[in-house]
């Protein structure tokens, strides 16, 4: 099985979404790029306003607007800092 | 006899009002400290994420940004005082206006100039009446601050702490806005449901602890966009943040205050009423004493005089 990312999404009045992973795909102010298991670090800012989606194990995805964000790649987590973040209309 | 039980019944029943009053206000406030806390908690995470992130930057790239250097020569300081919209929280607003008071000395003394920023109405009351400068005020959000008005504080304060690079003694510089050159906050730590004390930190410039680190080295992270524009994002918002946490502090702080206020008025409400109603009643049964002695005395008084009743 392909290793996981465990990914927090944090809103500075809460934490909005945590959970395990395959990808992230996030646009900073560089463009956009996807984030998978063995990502090197990687601090970023997102871009205003932007999507960030995170694909789960099996297909799925979930999607939330967010606001002044920032992207923290770690060894194999990734965090997403938000000012605010709302779910958007799912697209599959 | 019978005017000394109506004063006191209507005593009675104005305490017993008043007690209402301040019970549904201990009921009021005992839910908002829960709630506040459970804000304090549910914020927690952002907290400790924008503090890795500002540490794995800080550890990978050249800290030099105005907010976190300090400035060599202080000549105005910012003081931002939280307090609270409304009263009866008991010492609530005036320990914290104390606490500030006694800041605004010690700056004074040390030969700076302070900036008065009040948030919450009872202390913008305070420095009204007494004709004190304010540079700005906010009010209305104090028993529940959101992240939106911690933003809104926290970008007047950054732009007033960066138009006060360039001042000079007496002089707005080439901008010409008087800025300041140091920030401190005054707010209302909560230490537990009995305790609150009211604090001063110092938020701007930052300061950058060296810690040392166990586990290694830290990864070398790529940045994007530059570490510096980076950080020139970051920090304003981490300032927000801690002022944000601030308010959510103080709003536990205050809806404590307010419940212990409301409770020891609730319990001397209690007493109140317990002593008018044994007045009321001694003197309910002296009148009723008294009416008996002289219909009794009457009635002797017309035996004694042999009346032929």
């Amino acid at each position: 099985m392909a290793q996981q990312l465990h990914v927090d999404l944090v809103a500075v009045e809460e934490k909005v979404w945590s959970g395990e992973a395959e990808m992230v795909v996030a646009r900073t102010t560089e463009g956009e790029l996807g984030v998978l298991p063995g990502h090197a670090p990687l601090l970023g800012q997102l871009a205003e306003p932007s999507q960030v989606r995170i694909k789960q194990a099996g297909g799925q995805q979930v999607a939330y607007d967010i606001t002044g964000g920032f992207l923290s790649v770690g060894a194999e987590s990734v965090t997403v800092l938000a000012e605010s973040a709302t779910p958007a209309t799912p697209a599959r | 006899m019978a005017a000394q039980v109506r004063v006191l019944r209507q005593r009675i029943r104005s305490a017993k009002g008043m007690k209402k009053i301040t019970k549904a206000m201990e009921l009021v406030a005992t839910s908002r400290i829960a709630k506040a806390q459970a804000r304090v908690t549910a914020s927690l995470p952002y907290a400790q994420a924008i503090t890795g992130v500002l540490t794995a930057l800080a550890s990978n790239a050249r800290i030099d940004h105005p907010l976190l250097t300090p400035r060599e020569q202080v000549r105005r300081a910012g003081v931002l005082l939280v307090t609270s919209d409304r009263g009866l929280a008991g010492g609530y607003s005036s320990n914290a206006i104390r606490t500030a008071e006694s800041l605004i000395a010690r700056l004074t003394a040390d030969g700076k100039e302070p900036v008065l920023y009040v948030i919450g109405r009872k202390g913008l009351t305070f420095y009204r009446f007494r004709n004190r400068e304010i540079a700005a005020n906010w009010t209305g959000f104090s028993e529940q601050p959101t992240f939106a008005d911690a933003r809104e504080v926290g970008e007047t304060l950054i732009s007033a702490f960066t138009a006060g690079a360039d001042d000079t003694d007496g002089d707005a510089g080439p901008d010409g806005v008087l800025g300041i050159d140091e920030l401190h906050i005054v707010y209302t730590e909560f230490h537990s449901l009995m305790t609150q004390n009211p604090v001063t930190k110092i938020i701007g410039p930052m300061q950058v602890e060296d810690r040392p680190r166990s586990e290694g080295l830290l990864p070398a992270y790529e940045f994007e966009p530059e570490a510096e524009s980076l950080l020139d994002a970051l920090l304003p918002r981490y300032i927000n943040t801690r002022i944000y946490a601030a308010l959510l502090e103080s709003a536990a702080s205050e809806s404590a205050a307010r419940r212990r206020a409301m409770k020891s008025a609730t319990d001397n409400a209690e007493d109140m009423i317990e002593k008018y109603t044994r007045e009321m009643n001694s003197a309910r049964q002296a009148g009723i004493t008294q009416e008996i002695s002289e219909i009794v005395g009457g009635a002797n008084a017309l035996a004694a005089s042999g009346s032929e009743v």
